[in-house]
């Protein structure tokens, strides 16, 4: 059949345009549209991943930010406890140590209180018995009057001294 | 897709199997209207069953076949057309070079040349030399305009990328390449060729191209059936076929002529089938393209051709199949505008198919083998 039969001059033709197309194109269009497309798909891969790692380190940032904050905060309130128990600590430490002054004191009054009793009580023992020695030389001097009665309480007293 | 090259097979047969009727019928109209020709016919001796009434097969052979004159329209029945360069080569009297126009549309022989208008427009040399004809016809100018456009399109675009610098977002024409030229790239290329792709991406790319303006350019209405021509997709296919064999590697030769793990007996059998399947290879290629643009030129010519059949029936059926015809060969149009690329798609896989298989290592074989099976 006539259609089935490539003639040689369409052949020969369409070779020589073909491959000058080939060539022309492969040196002025194929190469410089692969090469940027390739440039642009690697940069464009590039910056996903650099945004997607600047995401990952704002992320850890805020994180960290978080953290610190966190961290302030708890100390903050470490301290106004802290502070708090110092304050409780002074008020109690102050309140012991007045009582032991105030109970120092009291026992010093006490004792001077003490101490003034017992001078006091002393003196009135004393006097009470110069008062009684004096009754005592008194009625002594009364009974020992006469000579008899000297003797007869000398005379007593050597008994007893004899009995001891 | 399959069921597409079904169809358009379907529709070859029967134009084909059709044409020789409408050939027939047109010579009985022929020979009762022969007196009214008569005084037109008088002063050529061969060219008496021309004019008056239509001819179908005369039409469609005409466009679908090549000419050494770009026809466009009829004036009273005196066609209009641009007559283009002859080239001869003539073993003896060497290159000739002339106007078609000295022809005077094949009524007249000049310088011992003369047209034979058979299938196909040919000429012949009155003195019975063999004689090659490397004529600018009309697809060769058609080829040249498609040519033109392809250097003109891709290299502006690819000025555009220069001009911008890489990281600009495409504009105007650029964006319309730029996915076709990834689509290639990334479904073509990288599947069939894995890593080795970028070596063969130009010859792809070009492929491609080529093919799809050429197919585009084919259904302008006067265009030229260039990617519907033998030779020229014979063409096409041998380019594939010594680039396959060129970078054909040691593991794909050593398969072909020695397959591993095979007893000897079967090697018998097998090495010649393989041998055989090595150039049915571009052979595929071509006789696919071929038809199948082919058949779509030759679809919308005879559906377009039925309103004038019908017409010369009776000028009611005529008009009453307008409606009908121009539905379906619109329908056609849009058909072709999808063959087109899919063709030229389906060319560019397949070779991109057979490069992969003659470049693959040894590792993965099996899987090409299977997958070359589905084609």
């Amino acid at each position: 059949m006539d259609l089935l039969t490539p003639e040689l001059g369409l052949f020969v033709w369409t070779l020589i345009a073909f491959l000058a197309v080939f060539f022309i194109l492969r040196k002025f269009a194929w190469k410089p549209i692969l090469n940027s497309l390739h440039e642009r798909e690697t940069g464009i891969a590039d910056s996903i991943a650099a945004a997607e790692r600047v995401k990952k380190e704002m992320g850890q940032l805020q994180a960290e930010n978080e953290k610190i904050m966190m961290e302030a905060r708890a100390q903050s309130a470490q301290m106004l406890k802290e502070a708090k128990d110092m304050k409780d600590s002074i008020i109690s430490k102050a309140k012991e140590e007045t009582k032991v002054v105030a109970d120092k004191m009291i026992a010093e009054a006490q004792q001077q209180i003490q101490q003034q009793k017992m001078a006091a009580l002393t003196e009135v023992k004393n006097e009470i018995g110069k008062l009684a020695v004096e009754v005592a030389e008194k009625v002594i001097r009364k009974q020992l009057a006469t000579t008899d009665s000297q003797n007869d309480y000398a005379k007593m007293l050597t008994e007893d001294i004899k009995m001891n | 897709m399959r069921s597409g090259r079904l169809f358009s097979l379907l529709a070859l047969t029967f134009a084909l199997s059709s044409a020789p009727v409408f050939t027939f019928a047109q010579h009985e109209e022929n020979h009762e209207a022969a007196p009214a020709t008569e005084a037109a016919a008088a002063h050529e001796g061969h060219h008496e069953e021309k004019k008056e009434g239509f001819n179908a097969s005369e039409v469609i052979f005409g466009h679908i076949g090549d000419s050494h004159y770009w026809h466009l329209f009829d004036i009273n029945e005196h066609p209009v057309s641009l007559s283009l360069p002859v080239i001869i080569y003539h073993p003896e009297k060497g290159v000739e070079m002339f106007s078609a126009s000295k022809f005077h549309h094949g009524h007249e022989s000049y310088n011992g040349y003369h047209i034979e208008k058979g299938m196909k427009e040919k000429i012949i040399s009155e003195d019975g030399a063999s004689i090659i004809d490397f004529s600018v016809t009309k697809n060769v100018l058609s080829m040249i305009i498609s040519v033109v456009l392809l250097l003109w399109i891709m290299l502006s675009v690819a000025k555009k990328y220069k001009k911008n610098g890489t990281m600009v977002a495409p504009t105007g024409f650029q964006n319309a390449l730029e996915p076709v030229v990834t689509f290639i790239r990334d479904e073509v290329g990288k599947p069939n060729l894995g890593n080795k792709y970028m070596r063969f991406m130009p010859l792809l790319l070009t492929v491609f191209f080529f093919i799809w303006i050429n197919n585009l350019l084919g259904l302008l209405p006067g265009g030229a059936n260039f990617t519907g021509n033998i030779a020229v997709t014979a063409c096409l296919a041998l380019v594939s076929f010594i680039v396959m064999l060129f970078s054909a590697n040691k593991h794909f030769w050593g398969h072909l002529f020695n397959p591993p793990g095979v007893p000897l007996g079967i090697k018998f059998l097998l090495v010649p089938i393989e041998f055989i399947s090595l150039f049915i290879k571009p052979i595929a290629l071509m006789i696919r393209l071929f038809a199948n643009i082919l058949a779509g030129h030759i679809v919308i010519l005879s559906v377009i051709s039925m309103i004038f059949i019908f017409g010369a029936l009776s000028k009611v059926a005529g008009w009453g199949f307008v409606p009908v015809s121009l539905a379906f060969s619109i329908f056609m149009f849009f058909l072709e505008l999808l063959v087109a690329a899919i063709q030229a798609f389906i060319f560019t896989n397949l070779t991109a198919v057979f490069l992969g298989q003659a470049i693959e290592e040894a590792h993965h074989d099996d899987h090409a083998h299977a997958e070359a099976g589905h084609h």
